[in-house]
């Protein structure tokens, strides 16, 4: 143990951030959908996909800064954690503004910003997991 | 249900804080001011920032202020604390039907409509449509219409009207109907019978307009758009953005002409009989596009909607895209002038005056997607050889007071033959009559 001296993310914070992954890869399948399709309910999906994944975000990153400051090392990937959850979160409100544009003005910087963001959300739960762990699993 | 459905969500809470604050941003931009009136309006290029451009005037009371007329003309309100009044006729005795009430039924697709909903209402009135007709009577002649009375009721957010002998025509949001009419009557006989439905699913744009044809044999329906540019689905907009034709007698109809986004009024040229709408165009390009316009319908012309706007400007925000389409439509006569959002149309006649004689008066219910508002006013179109001639010159003005409220949004306009115009005001509820009183 290097990182949190056994502060692990509390399960809720685990599912919060996990639940960005799909909810993000949602939005980038359902704009795929829509730009081979131009079935118009794709885009409807994606605009949700994203605003739930916004939520979700928000919230996770909401619990990585309790993280941060409960936790004794201020240093390195306790930082750079909630700071990749935050770019993830900027960019992916970013992409809902553009998702609300009407129709296919959507596309094509809509299905590039979902990709974008989808990896953005892997890094962050990786890095939130692969430091933490949950639960005290680690 | 007739209003616009905003389902709760949780999600959307917490988006109309965020966006609310966003919209503050955005509108911190200027709008380049265009000259956009006429057969050759300036057109830029289409822009969208991450926020649409978006000023909701708030609504404030009228109190003592009257709207302004020009010289020799006064104006006074003869009805209010209507429900919605949106379109009225003058039956050839002089008495005045109003058409009332709020349709469409078209629900929130995306977080973005439950927002922009949200802030949209904020610019129209709370009071729930009339879904009636009311009759307005002046018996004296003294321009006071001492008898309001309900004329029909139960109707589905009436809005285009037209008299034809002894049939009033009516057209709701689902369906054209038709009244037997006595002169002087001041109430229906019974329900009305049904010449034939009309396109009325989601209604994102539920206003029929009506013009008859002018020897009665045909109705002229408007049907607006399902979207502002198709972000309803292609299949939403199966029999809309057209002019229906409609036989009275049968109530077999045809696409008239095509294309035509939300042609909001409808009128016939009295010398030639000629179909003339206005037309508002599409939203969320810039501040700048695309102008509302006053057309001339032609029988069997696409207007553009949804592929291209102004003749033949291809919009790229709909696919499939249809180049064939796009070859075959044509420019409208008439630029009234981006986001102005004409909602009434009607020919002036000599009792107008010389000035006012020969043009159309438009109605102009006012803009939501420009930082600097435009419309709020009624304007006058001046003809000659019975085509528009000339910058629109203003007619009815002050429906924003000096500090940018709003206490009036203008809809139909109709030429009283007695030399007045009656302008119906859906935010305040009222009917106002802009009478000539000579020199």
């Amino acid at each position: 143990m290097t990182v949190g001296s056994g502060r692990t993310l509390h399960p809720i914070h685990g599912a919060l951030l996990a639940g960005t992954i799909p909810l993000f890869l949602g939005g980038a399948l359902s704009d795929y959908a829509y730009s081979v399709s131009y079935q118009i309910q794709w885009a409807n999906f994606a605009s949700w996909l994203i605003a739930g994944a916004l939520v979700f975000g928000a919230l996770a990153l909401l619990c990585s800064i309790i993280h941060v400051i409960r936790s004794p090392h201020r240093g390195g990937l306790v930082i750079i954690y909630p700071l990749f959850l935050l770019a993830t979160w900027i960019l992916g409100f970013i992409n809902s503004l553009v998702h609300a544009k009407d129709a296919w003005a959507s596309m094509p910087t809509g299905f590039t910003l979902s990709i974008i963001v989808f990896l953005l959300a892997c890094i962050s739960t990786w890095i939130g997991f692969a430091k933490f762990g949950v639960g005290g699993a680690r | 249900m007739k209003h616009s459905q905003i389902y709760p969500h949780a999600f959307s809470k917490l988006f109309v804080g965020i966006a609310l604050a966003g919209i503050l941003v955005a509108c911190a931009g200027n709008d380049p001011e265009a000259e956009q009136y006429g057969a050759n309006p300036t057109l830029p290029k289409p822009q969208r920032g991450l926020l649409p451009n978006m000023t909701i005037a708030e609504p404030t009371p009228w109190g003592d202020a009257l709207p302004k007329v020009p010289q020799g003309f006064t104006v006074s309100t003869i009805a209010s604390d209507l429900k919605v009044p949106r379109q009225t006729i003058v039956l050839p005795n002089g008495d005045i039907l109003v058409a009332e009430g709020k349709g469409g039924n078209a629900p929130a697709l995306k977080p973005k409509d439950v927002i922009a909903g949200y802030i949209k209402a904020k610019g129209t009135t709370k009071v729930k449509g009339g879904d009636r007709l009311t009759l307005l009577r002046d018996a004296d002649g003294d321009g006071v219409y001492e008898l309001k009375t309900v004329f029909a009721e139960n109707l589905n957010a009436p809005y285009g009207l037209a008299l034809v002998d002894n049939n009033l025509y009516v057209a709701n949001q689902d369906a054209l109907m038709r009244f037997e009419y006595r002169e002087g009557q001041t109430k229906a006989d019974g329900a009305p019978a049904k010449i034939t439905d009309l396109p009325s699913e989601i209604n994102h744009h539920w206003t029929k307009s009506l013009a008859a044809s002018a020897d009665g044999r045909f109705l002229y329906v408007g049907i607006g758009s399902n979207s502002n540019i198709t972000e309803r689905g292609m299949v939403a907009e199966a029999d809309r953005a057209m002019v229906w034709e409609i036989d009275a007698e049968t109530g077999a109809h045809r696409p008239y002409a095509t294309g035509l986004r939300n042609p909001t009024a409808l009128t016939i040229q009295p010398e030639t009989g000629t179909l003339w709408a206005v037309v508002n165009e599409r939203d969320e390009i810039g501040p700048n596009l695309v102008p509302d316009y006053l057309t001339s319908v032609k029988e069997g012309a696409f207007y553009g909607w949804p592929y291209s706007y102004w003749g033949q400007n291809v919009d790229e925000r709909v696919r499939p895209q249809k180049p064939e389409k796009v070859a075959s439509a044509i420019a409208p006569d008439y630029a009234l002038g981006s986001h102005v959002a004409a909602l009434g149309v009607d020919f002036s006649e000599a009792s107008m005056g010389e000035e006012f004689a020969d043009g159309v008066f438009v109605g102009q219910h006012g803009s939501w997607n420009r930082k600097n508002p435009v419309g709020y006013k009624v304007v006058f179109v001046p003809f000659s050889n019975g085509r528009p001639a000339g910058e629109p010159i203003d007619f009815v003005t002050g429906f924003r007071d000096e500090n940018g409220k709003t206490r009036g949004r203008p809809v139909g306009v109709t030429v009283d033959p007695k030399g007045a115009l009656i302008v119906a005001d859906d935010l305040a509820n009222v009917i106002w009559r802009v009478v000539r009183t000579g020199q």
